[in-house]
């Protein structure tokens, strides 16, 4: 029984100490990215590493996922002769849930495990005591670049995400089962409304935030060699996805 | 001058500095030895203000660095140039970013005249027309270079070196302690080893002081340290395992 205890304790003081020195991380990084000078290099670098580079897995993705929908919406409403509601189907699932989310875990799982990966080397390797003795907040030089480009670009991938979606609806649907084009792209500007795509960019904005908090959070506060780095990747795409998943549905509840 | 009084510092049960006092004297060369773990890097950490300590005072001319806030760090640590031990060369940079970024970060100078502070500073060190490299393509002797030049590159009036020599060939250990004894002797900045290297000492320092179990033991001389009869010095110095330290 103390020992269960005692467990319950040390993993409750190490939830409070992260909470709280991720806390702390984000405070700082919200101070230091309006605080000048601005690095404008360092925030460009990152957003084509977030952004640029995560284009080809998001198309895959939401292409894919767009094709399997409108695949499986199709056979369901068939049923109810609702072919016609394929495309918005599609649509509003891309743009309110499966846009931002599928974005989120898919650039968390690259990006952040990345980024985890270079700052827990970089602390390892002494890079990051380096930065503190040459008097350069590593907080404002590695940590708030990486934050901005997130929450700059995870809206951009999610509105490609969107749109590779539909159109992979859109050839499924029209061209592999037939639905008249008219009546699917009609349908689909009847039901989704502008408010959809933005509910979905707002939702894309926190996980950007998250994503790339819980990705330089672990980095920075690595531990432990190249065991601890590798550690540092799995937590953050782990931590990240959860959390993603977690405010995604306290979002939706408080955005319906 | 560099002054600790009463250095204290414990990692959870483990006390690692124990009132640790020590000068260290402007334009010379300190150097402090001892056992691996015996709390050298947090003692160097504390100088430089990567570590906060548990009681005691750092003097830096009179100003009490561990009273400082962050801000107020930051302004000293710009006295400051810092060779670690594994020389922690940014990899995502060119030597000459690496070693121009102190002067990119702190100053309004020109590129042009960053490139050529650069090239001066490299030079200084031994290394000529490697600018473009990266740090992945330099071997062991050649980063510590860099890493100096990058230390020296503000022109500090205090340089801390952590085990300058570790993972080095004799040879390449021996090239360091000159690029030392010559940086030193051209720049007349103070110098603060950390070490284990006894060759590097006596060739180097213009004071050593010995730290084990936390504290101080011995300071003095090179000449001191050589005819000095404390069982504990002697059995450091001929890196015997029998004698008064334990081996675990």
């Amino acid at each position: 029984m103390k020992k269960y205890l005692e467990r319950i304790g040390r993993h409750t003081e190490v939830f409070m100490t992260s909470t709280g020195l991720m806390a702390i991380m984000f405070g700082q990084a919200a101070v230091f990215a309006f605080t000048p000078p601005v690095k404008f290099k360092n925030i460009f670098k990152q957003m084509e590493f977030v952004g640029v580079q995560s284009l080809f897995v998001i198309i895959l993705t939401g292409t894919f996922t767009g094709m399997v929908l409108a695949l499986q919406s199709f056979n369901a409403l068939k049923r109810f002769g609702a072919e016609s509601l394929v495309g918005p189907t599609v649509a509003l699932s891309m743009a309110r849930e499966l846009g931002p989310v599928l974005a989120a875990l898919m650039v968390t799982g690259r990006a952040g495990s990345a980024m985890a990966t270079e700052l827990g080397t970089m602390r390892v390797t002494e890079q990051i005591d380096a930065l503190f003795t040459m008097a350069i907040n590593p907080i404002k030089h590695l940590v708030v670049p990486r934050i901005i480009a997130g929450v700059c670009m995870f809206p951009v991938l999610t509105i490609i995400t969107e749109f590779v979606g539909v159109a992979g609806g859109y050839l499924v649907g029209v061209r592999l089962l037939g639905i008249n084009p008219g009546i699917y792209i009609g349908r689909t500007i009847d039901f989704v409304q502008v408010e959809d795509i933005f509910t979905g960019l707002s939702k894309s904005v926190v996980f950007g935030l998250i994503s790339t908090l819980v990705a330089c959070y672990y980095g920075f506060y690595t531990k432990g060699g190249a065991e601890g780095v590798g550690r540092a990747a799995t937590s953050s795409v782990v931590t990240g996805s959860i959390l993603i998943l977690i405010s995604d549905y306290l979002m939706s509840t408080f955005m319906v | 001058m560099i002054k600790i009084i009463g250095l204290e510092k414990s990692f959870g049960a483990k006390k690692i500095l124990n009132r640790v006092n020590l000068e260290m004297e402007k334009g010379m060369i300190t150097v402090v030895i001892g056992r691996s773990g015996e709390g050298k890097s947090v003692l160097l950490k504390h100088i430089i203000g990567l570590l906060k300590p548990d009681a005691g005072q750092i003097l830096l001319d009179g100003t009490d660095l561990a009273a400082l806030k962050e801000r107020e760090f930051n302004e000293v640590r710009k006295r400051f140039g810092m060779l670690f031990q594994g020389s922690a060369l940014f990899d995502s940079m060119t030597v000459g970013e690496n070693v121009g970024f102190p002067l990119k970060e702190h100053t309004d100078l020109d590129n042009a005249v960053i490139r050529d502070i650069v090239r001066q500073k490299l030079e200084r060190v031994g290394l000529k027309n490697i600018e473009d490299m990266m740090p992945s393509d330099l071997s062991g002797g050649m980063k510590k270079r860099v890493g100096l030049a990058r230390a020296i590159v503000m022109d500090p009036e205090i340089v801390l070196f952590d085990e300058p020599t570790t993972g080095l060939d004799p040879i390449m250990s021996d090239s360091i302690a000159e690029l030392i004894l010559d940086t030193q002797r051209a720049l007349k900045t103070t110098y603060i080893l950390i070490t284990h290297d006894i060759q590097l000492t006596y060739k180097v320092a213009d004071k050593i002081a010995m730290l084990h179990e936390g504290r101080i033991i011995m300071e003095g001389s090179v000449d001191d340290f050589r005819t000095t009869r404390d069982p504990a010095v002697r059995q450091f110095l001929e890196g015997s395992s029998k004698g008064p330290i334990g081996v675990i």
